[in-house]
């Protein structure tokens, strides 16, 4: 009985949102949603970290999904690399499923909230789904099962702006997603199969054609249109910032990494490193949009106005220390940027959800109005301050522990430019996180705004929990380096 | 002494902030909780000193930060030295800064106490520290939690003051000192602190070392060195007793320490002898010497002109360790309690006559010596110390400076730190001679106008401090014995 559990998680996993969505559009009530939502995320958080313990201690999984072998049915595959992302992405979920309830009431109309609870279910389901998966063009299903939930899923937010950026990142992402199909599309044509390890058995014999490099092509413009790699990021900084603050807490937590994760799945196991990295000049043409991220992204924030706007600018920034690390193709390279996906998830959650509690108060989340909130909403401003730390990298937090490996992965092969582009984007994110510190500390309440008080406690517990994750890797940084040094060693091969 | 012990010394004010935090509403309880805390702390220091002078380097690791590379606490002479002036001088500055907030009815009290003993927790981890990470975590820590204490008044001013502060420190930490740190890691493959230095056969050139430590010495822009020392005057907004303990104890000689213990135990005095990789920060040091001092003297602000004296004075110690002797380090490290006594007693001194009369300027302070005698002396004491004239301690770690820079053959740093002593006396007996030689200002108060006990005890026992150097500096060349003659 316990074997037979053991040996279905790994569908599991995706099942269980797929199966609760529609339970909360047939119980057609926001709390018995929300509840069936919370259960299902904390239910996936615990089999994430079952299958994570599994492959750590068995190796990798591969699971024939309907009894069909794989490489002619979907085949699920979890090793130390998507285990990883699965634990973020449902452990965030999991958080902000308790963070969600107050916030969703105070900005979804109440008699729209369960069909909310199931757009979350379902953008949950489709990147839980495309980080098990082990088939590509089941991979750009999942992709679209998100994207299309999370395009309604912004288009929920309370202002009206709303929906025209929900329809911008719907046309970016689409775009996206086709390209990404198309990609695929080559990649069947010259090999005949879906599935990636299959795929990539048979790639070498026809790797040299253009067909195939036009695929690559393809699917790295394609993916990083979905994470928002410069130049393709137009899309972001409206869609997290009208976005309701649950969301913008969930996504921006977790959907860009699953696109990341996506790309590096099929550079290196597809592709495989020598071919994308040294027979195609990709790392350096990611090496350089990684740098230009950085810093646009920074500067860009420093200039916002709108904390929320000013988090997500910082977002684009952040994926290019993420995009730089896998693009040196090194252990230590890959290893930094599953580092950073991790404390970049925790970082970005902690910090979007304090914003959120204080627009649940404000309802309005720009630098004037927050102003000299630090004495009324302490808790939350800490919270805050905490995770903007970690997101300049103080020592102690997670940032740095992300800023250590990442600077020693480029330095360790003499990249010293990187390395200063690194540090100055840091000293950028001091600036802007400084702007908001000196705002809610060192301003008074705007006139005529009424006194306010602290979030409910259920969003300063989901927050400060992100907050002490933070703290916690750290000070004890071993469990996740050496997690993601596992992950780097199975994607890249022992011998890399 | 158990190493067990290094670990909860560390932590201990920090818990104690704690308690402090939940008596804010009995100030009395409130201060003396903190007092104990810091006579405990001193105590508890204390009690290495037998064995650490004996040779013993009790070594501590409580868990692993990063894979390989531990939170490790070890004790070795010039980290014992740090901690015993930082705690030493602690009590005293809580009860000045009780009487100090009190007479001027200051704000969030009870914040400024918990900051307080952060800092010193976060001081003590840096004396402790066994590596380069466990440094920096200790390090970035003290400037942040500095940072309320900086902007204590809140308002904009204080907020200018708190962006130059964390702006440069965290700059120059973030920027310079990090990679500084990883390129040794990535180079040496270790950042454990050794007593031969950790680049021995790493067979690395002048030009490659000396890039490093330029990087390593800016990086800990604590030291205020030349051109990263503008944090230093713009900290000045902050209440008196602040600046004193930031700018005597806690935090500035947080940097020249890490100098000093960077300059021995990552480099390693012979090897820098060896190679003169340091001779390019030995000059810059120089300047910041002398350019300092010159600055000072334009200054009319009493406690911008003591901020550009410890700019000044802390390029002292930083000229001891990059001029590659152990005359040097000896000199830097007496400096390092010698400068303490004497510049905490300045401030004090400045805050005392703040909150006796609401002066700032030196030019406001003629004739005032007769109202306040005690002050005034101390602060005649203390510079005198600074300056280097027996019969006040500050002679010693000149002279093992000036002895240093002979032993290594630069005969212009003698010339240097001759000159400055000059420009010492110019700036600072101005002060004592005004208030005691220039005829006062009409308002000026002609009878006993002192400032209240709780000041003027504190800054009494620092001056009798400066004295009792000069007698008996034998304590502190028993600490240093490894680099003593």
């Amino acid at each position: 009985m316990i074997e037979a559990f053991f040996a279905q998680m790994p569908a599991l996993v995706i099942v269980l949102p797929l199966l609760a969505a529609p339970i909360c559009v047939l119980l057609h009530r926001g709390g018995p949603s929300w509840f069936v939502y919370l259960l299902t995320t904390w239910a996936c958080f615990g089999l994430a970290f079952l299958l994570f313990v599994q492959v750590k201690i068995g190796g990798p999984i591969s699971y024939a999904m309907g009894g069909w072998a794989p490489p002619f049915g979907i085949e699920l595959r979890l090793d130390a690399l998507n285990t990883v992302v699965l634990l973020l992405v449902s452990g965030i979920a999991a958080i902000s499923s308790v963070y969600a309830k107050a916030s969703v009431a105070a900005e979804i109309a109440s008699e729209r909230a369960y069909l909310f609870y199931a757009a979350l279910l379902l953008c949950f389901c489709g990147l839980a789904g495309i980080t098990v998966t082990g088939d590509a063009f089941n991979l750009f299903v999942f992709l679209e099962i998100s994207s299309l939930s999370s395009y309604a899923l912004i288009a929920m937010g309370s202002k009206r702006r709303a929906l025209l950026s929900a329809f911008q990142y719907l046309i970016m992402g689409t775009i996206g997603g086709t390209f990404l199909l198309i990609g695929i599309g080559f990649l069947y044509m010259m090999t005949g199969s879906l599935n990636m390890a299959d795929i990539a058995a048979r790639l070498p014999a026809v790797a040299d054609t253009r067909t195939v490099e036009a695929g690559l092509a393809f699917i790295v413009v394609g993916t990083s249109l979905k994470f928002a790699l410069f130049p393709v990021h137009v899309w972001l900084p409206n869609a997290y910032t009208y976005a309701p603050s649950s969301v913008s807490a969930f996504i921006a937590a977790t959907a860009t990494k699953v696109a990341v994760y996506a790309l590096m799945r099929f550079l290196f196991t597809v592709f495989g490193a020598a071919y994308a990295f040294d027979q195609l000049p990709l790392g350096e043409v990611l090496l350089v949009l990684s740098v230009a991220a950085m810093l646009s992204g920074s500067m860009a924030a420093i200039f916002q106005t709108d904390v929320k706007r000013l988090l997500a600018w910082s977002s684009i920034a952040q994926i290019g220390y993420i995009v730089m690390g896998f693009a040196l193709a090194s252990t230590a390279g890959v290893t930094a940027s599953v580092v950073h996906m991790v404390n970049h998830g925790l970082i970005k959650g902690a910090l979007f959800m304090a914003v959120g509690a204080m627009f649940w108060r404000l309802r309005t989340i720009s630098l004037n109005d927050i102003a000299g909130l630090g004495r009324q909403m302490p808790i939350t401003s800490a919270a805050f301050v905490v995770a903007g730390l970690s997101l300049i990298g103080v020592p102690a937090t997670g940032g740095f522990i992300s800023k250590w490996v990442l600077l020693e992965a480029v330095m360790a092969p003499g990249h010293y430019w990187l390395a200063a582009a690194i540090l100055v984007s840091s000293l950028m994110a001091l600036i802007y996180i400084g702007r908001v510190v000196e705002a809610l500390y060192f301003r008074e309440r705007p006139e005529g705004h009424p006194a306010v008080g602290e979030a409910p406690v259920l969003m300063l517990a989901a927050t400060w929990t992100l907050v002490l994750a933070n703290i916690a890797v750290g000070l004890y940084s071993t469990p996740l380096v050496g997690a993601a040094e596992r992950a780097a060693r199975a994607v890249l091969g022992d011998g890399v | 002494m158990s190493a067990q012990w290094l670990g909860w010394l560390v932590a201990f004010p920090a818990l104690m902030s704690l308690l402090v935090a939940a008596c804010g509403r009995w100030p009395n309880v409130r201060e003396s909780v903190s007092v104990a805390t810091a006579a405990v702390l001193f105590a508890g220091i204390a009690l290495f000193i037998d064995p650490v002078t004996a040779g013993e380097r009790p070594s501590l690791t409580l868990f692993e930060v990063l894979p390989g590379i531990g939170l490790t606490f070890t004790l070795e002479p010039l980290g014992l030295l740090f901690a015993l002036v930082a705690s030493g001088l602690w009590p005293l500055t809580t009860i000045y800064a009780a009487g100090y907030m009190r007479g001027n009815e200051e704000h969030a009290q009870t914040r400024f106490f918990v900051c307080f003993a952060l800092a010193i927790s976060a001081a003590i981890g840096i004396a402790f520290s066994g590596n380069l990470l466990t440094l920096f975590i200790f390090y970035e820590m003290l400037t942040l939690s500095t940072y309320p204490l900086v902007t204590h008044h809140g308002d904009v001013e204080s907020r200018n003051g708190g962006r130059v502060y964390l702006g440069i420190l965290l700059t120059t930490s973030i920027g310079f000192f990090l990679p500084a740190i990883i390129i040794t890691y990535l180079i040496t493959g270790t950042i454990t602190f050794d007593d031969a230095g950790l680049f021995g056969d790493a067979g690395l050139g002048v030009l490659a070392v000396g890039a490093l430590y330029a990087l390593t010495i800016y990086g800990t822009g604590k030291a205020a060195l030349m051109p990263f020392h503008r944090w230093l005057p713009a900290a000045m907004v902050a209440p008196t007793p602040v600046s004193a303990l930031l700018h005597a104890v806690a935090v500035v000689k947080a940097g020249v320490f890490i100098v000093l213990k960077l300059t021995v135990y990552v480099f390693g005095v012979q090897f820098l002898a060896d190679t003169g990789a340091s001779e390019l920060m030995m000059w810059v040091a120089a300047f910041t010497v002398l350019g300092a001092s010159l600055i000072a003297m334009t200054r009319d602000n009493l406690k911008a002109r003591l901020a550009y004296s410890t700019v000044s004075q802390l390029s002292y110690i930083v000229l001891g360790a990059t001029m590659a002797s152990s005359f040097g380090i000896l000199g830097g490290g007496m400096h390092i309690a010698m400068h303490a006594f004497a510049k905490i007693t300045l401030f004090f001194c400045a805050g005392a006559i703040y909150t006796a009369t609401h002066r700032k300027y030196v030019s406001e302070l003629d004739g005032l010596g007769y109202a306040m005698p005690i002050t005034f002396t101390a602060f005649f004491i203390a510079s005198v110390s600074l300056i280097g004239i027996p019969p006040m301690g500050g002679i010693w770690s000149k002279w093992y400076l000036m002895e240093g820079a002979a032993d290594s053959g630069h005969i212009a740093i003698i010339m240097v730190l001759a000159l400055s002593s000059l420009l010492n006396i110019v700036y600072l007996l101005e002060i004592p001679t005004r208030a005691f030689f220039h005829n006062p200002r009409p308002d000026t108060p002609r009878s006993w106008h002192e400032a209240p006990w709780a000041c003027v005890i504190p800054l009494s026992i620092t001056a009798a401090g400066c004295i009792v150097w000069f007698f008996y500096p034998l304590p502190l060349l028993k600490l240093l014995a490894p680099w003593a003659p």
